[in-house]
Parts: C-alpha cells; structure tokens; sequence
C-alpha cells in the first residue's frame, strides 16, 4: 500500500533550498519504507537467508543484521522471523545448525546450510522473476471510464504525466547524493515511472482513436 | 501587447511566439518564462516545436509574431551584431552532438569561444584548464575531441558552454547521442556546475529521465506550451499578467 509524500515544492530557481530538505527526507521516507517495502515485499526470507548462509555459515543475529543492510531498507527484520525461518529451515534439510554455544538467548547456534539448500538457492536465483504486464492497472480503468462518460481523459492524463515527473524529480535529486544501494533503488523507480509516461505518452496520442472504439461497444 | 512590462523577474521569456517554416507552423503562440536560476525542461514528441521554441529563446530564430525578452530587453528586434554579441558573451550553447571542432584539442575547444571574446590566451586556457578538470577530464584536454568518446566529447561541450560564465545555457538533447549511465553523468555535472554558478538552464529533451533534472518541466504541443508540469505553475501565468 502506497502512503502519499509530504507536499512538496520545487522550481523558481534558487531559494527552494529547505523546501527540498523536506522533500529529500520525504523520499528517503518514501524508498526506504514503502517503495522498498513493494519492490522486496515479494523476496523470499527463507531463501534469502539461505543465499546469505552460503556465503558462509553465520549465526541467527549475524544473518539478521547482514539482512537488514542489503534487503531491510527501513524494515527491519524481525528475529522472531529470523529464528523461526531458520528453524523451518532446518527441518526441511535445507541448513543445519551446530551445537549450541555457552551463553545465554537463542542466538547460541551457527547454521550451515546443506546440498538441499544450496540446490534451493540456485533455482531460486536462475528462476526469472514473473513479468507484470499490469493490465489493469487503476490509471487505464481511469482512461476508459473517462472516455465512456464523455470526461476530459486528456487532462486526466496530463494531471498524470505531471504527477510522474513530480516524482522523477524527487528521485534524480536524491540519486544525487544517495548511497549506492539508494541509487539503484530509485533508479528501478525511475525507469518504472518512465514506462509509465510512456504509456501515457502513447495513450494521450490514441485518445481519439480509444473513444471511437469504445463508443461503439468494442472491447 | 503595444507597449509590454519589462518583467525583470524572468531572464528569459517567449511570449506568444509564432514561428514558421514555409507552409508548415513550428510555433503557434508558444509561451513560457524563465526564471534566474532556474533549470527548465521543455519536453514534448518529435516536431512539436520544442527546438525550434529554445532557438527562438536564443535568438537564433526570429520569430514571425511574438517577443522574446532576455534580461528585461527585447532580443527578438535586436540587430544581428548585438544578437551576436549576446550569444557570445551571455549565452552557453550544448547541442545534442556537441559540434566540437574535431581538429582542435579539448582545451582549444573550450578556450575559442573565450579568445573570440578577446580574452587574452594564458588566461583563457587556464579556465578551460579549470573547467575540463571540474568535469572530470582534467586529463584529456591535449587530445583532439575527434578522439574523445561521446561522453567525453558532451563533457568538453559542457565546459566550453560553462567557461564562458553565461548567464543562460541552452541545451538541445545534450544528452540525446549517449548511453544511459554516460547521459546521466553529464546532466549531473551540467546541473550541478549551473546550479553552483546560479546559471540559468533552459534544455529540450524528449526523454523524461533527463527533464527530471530540471526545477520545472513544460511540455510542447503542436507548437504551444500546453502544460506546466512543475509545481511552479503559476509563473507562465503570472508572466501572462505582468504583460
């Protein structure tokens, strides 16, 4: 689920110095929480932590922390998560943890992982992610509408394509002085957005063309 | 519109331009301000205008109807020699290919414009010693920029506009003949270096990863500036009110 950014402004040259303070922090907010809580809401924990394992066996508090610092981006893994995970891990034949070592809490173990979860790992990583082809997304159930009851698509549109590039803004002034992991995320946002202008682009040329068909009824 | 406000807060201003070529409008009553300052983008598809718009901002075009103000004076009814000197002295020019001469070293490049202002030869090579090195290519200034990549080449391009301390840099697709990687480092430093020197930027672009760059976005359509799509809106009207 999206959460809006802060209001923002930007433009009229200089003088726009805090207003982008606020807006930096309102996209830093925005990548490390909801963007990234999308784009790895969907990254397997469980084979995650396997590919972290393989690098080389680790105890619960270390894979939680190396986690965090690559995948987390402001969410935190939980090491209720952690613990569980590894202990479903473990029955399954996909790590082994070894003896537990002197001291207190549940982090006394160091997990392995075994053949079976190195095949897991390896299939995972070849395996292509599912290509989205969105089709129905809310902005084309908008378009269509628009056009049905006879309303102003080509506004809708432009309102769009200025809310999209209000947010390329945002990123390229973040990539600008973000760390590395910061830049590649908003760059995966970026091209995403840019597909979408794309699309609009193509729409707001074929609106013409889109209202005839679908003011005769054809699908 | 016989007797318009000069609006000083603009630095650049086309207003109600009309520009054709033969039968065929480039620019049909195209409107657009420019802050001092500020970075505009002016996007839209192929023929819309949009070149043909920044031209006219530069004066390289005369429009057939309409004025373009720079820096409170007209620029559309100067004479040529004063649009000359003006893009000499106050303008910085990046082109899509650079339109470096091939034959002349990177730093030549960059000081011609400089020694065509009369500045004196030491001096004017050790700016564009300066600004090669500010873009990164501290080291290239002896080869020829016939041997430089495309990037490299765009960064000379950047120099040699950014030397000259323009007030106003006008950029068609400075980015258009580069990778992507390649593309965005020369608008980071094309934006960075303006944004630190408070030169104004005014660039077309038809890709929108490059007018992210920029303070405000308008889009040209068929021959008009028909959206704004920064959050500054206000400013094209606003200079529609002042006249």
């Amino acid at each position: 689920m999206r959460r809006p950014l802060a209001a923002t402004t930007r433009g009229g040259g200089r003088g726009q110095a805090s207003d982008w303070r606020l807006a930096r922090g309102a996209v830093l907010i925005y990548l490390r929480g909801v963007y990234t809580e999308c784009i790895f809401a969907r990254v397997s924990v469980p084979l995650t932590l396997l590919g972290l394992l393989e690098r080389q066996p680790s105890h619960g508090y270390d894979l939680k922390r190396d986690y965090d610092s690559y995948f987390g981006r402001g969410k935190q893994l939980p090491f209720g998560q952690v613990y569980s995970t590894l202990g479903r891990l473990a029955r399954d034949g996909k790590v082994v943890g070894g003896d537990a070592e002197p001291g207190e809490g549940p982090d006394r173990k160091r997990y392995s992982i075994t053949d079976a979860g190195r095949s897991d790992v390896d299939a995972w990583l070849a395996d292509p992610v599912e290509p989205e082809p969105h089709l129905q997304t809310t902005l084309f159930a908008k378009v269509t509408l628009a056009l049905m009851l006879g309303k102003p698509a080509a506004a809708y549109l432009d309102r769009q394509r200025a809310a999209h590039i209000r947010r390329m803004q945002e990123l390229t002034e973040l990539r600008r002085n973000g760390a590395l992991i910061d830049v590649l995320l908003a760059d995966h946002a970026l091209f995403h957005l840019e597909a979408d202008l794309r699309w609009i682009d193509v729409t707001s040329a074929r609106l013409t063309e889109l209202a005839a068909v679908i003011n005769r009824g054809e699908r | 519109m016989n007797s318009p406000v000069v609006t000083r807060a603009f630095l650049v201003e086309a207003r109600d331009v009309a520009k054709s070529f033969g039968q065929t409008a480039a620019l049909r009553g195209a409107s657009v301000a420019v802050s001092p300052g500020e970075i505009l983008a002016i996007m839209g598809p192929s023929g819309s205008g949009k070149s043909t718009l920044l031209h006219c901002l530069a004066g390289i075009f005369t429009p057939d109807r309409g004025e373009i103000w720079f820096d409170g004076r007209r620029l559309d009814t100067l004479g040529e020699d004063e649009r000359t000197r003006l893009r000499r002295t106050a303008f910085g020019f990046v082109f899509q290919f650079g339109q470096l001469v091939p034959e002349l070293t990177a730093a030549d490049n960059v000081a011609l414009p400089l020694l065509l202002n009369r500045t004196r030869r030491r001096p004017a090579y050790k700016t564009a010693e300066t600004w090669l090195e500010r873009l990164g290519i501290g080291d290239k200034g002896a080869n020829r920029t016939g041997e430089l990549s495309g990037g490299e080449a765009q960064r000379v391009a950047v120099a040699r506009a950014l030397a000259l301390a323009p007030q106003v840099i006008f950029a068609d697709e400075p980015t258009g003949s580069l990778d992507s990687l390649t593309g965005e480092k020369v608008m980071d430093l094309l934006t960075a270096l303006a944004r630190e020197a408070g030169t104004t930027v005014v660039l077309v672009t038809h890709d929108a990863r490059v007018a992210a760059y920029a303070d405000r976005v308008v889009m040209v359509r068929d021959g008009l500036v028909s959206v704004d799509l920064g959050a500054v809106g206000e400013q094209v009207s606003s200079a529609k009110a002042a006249r």
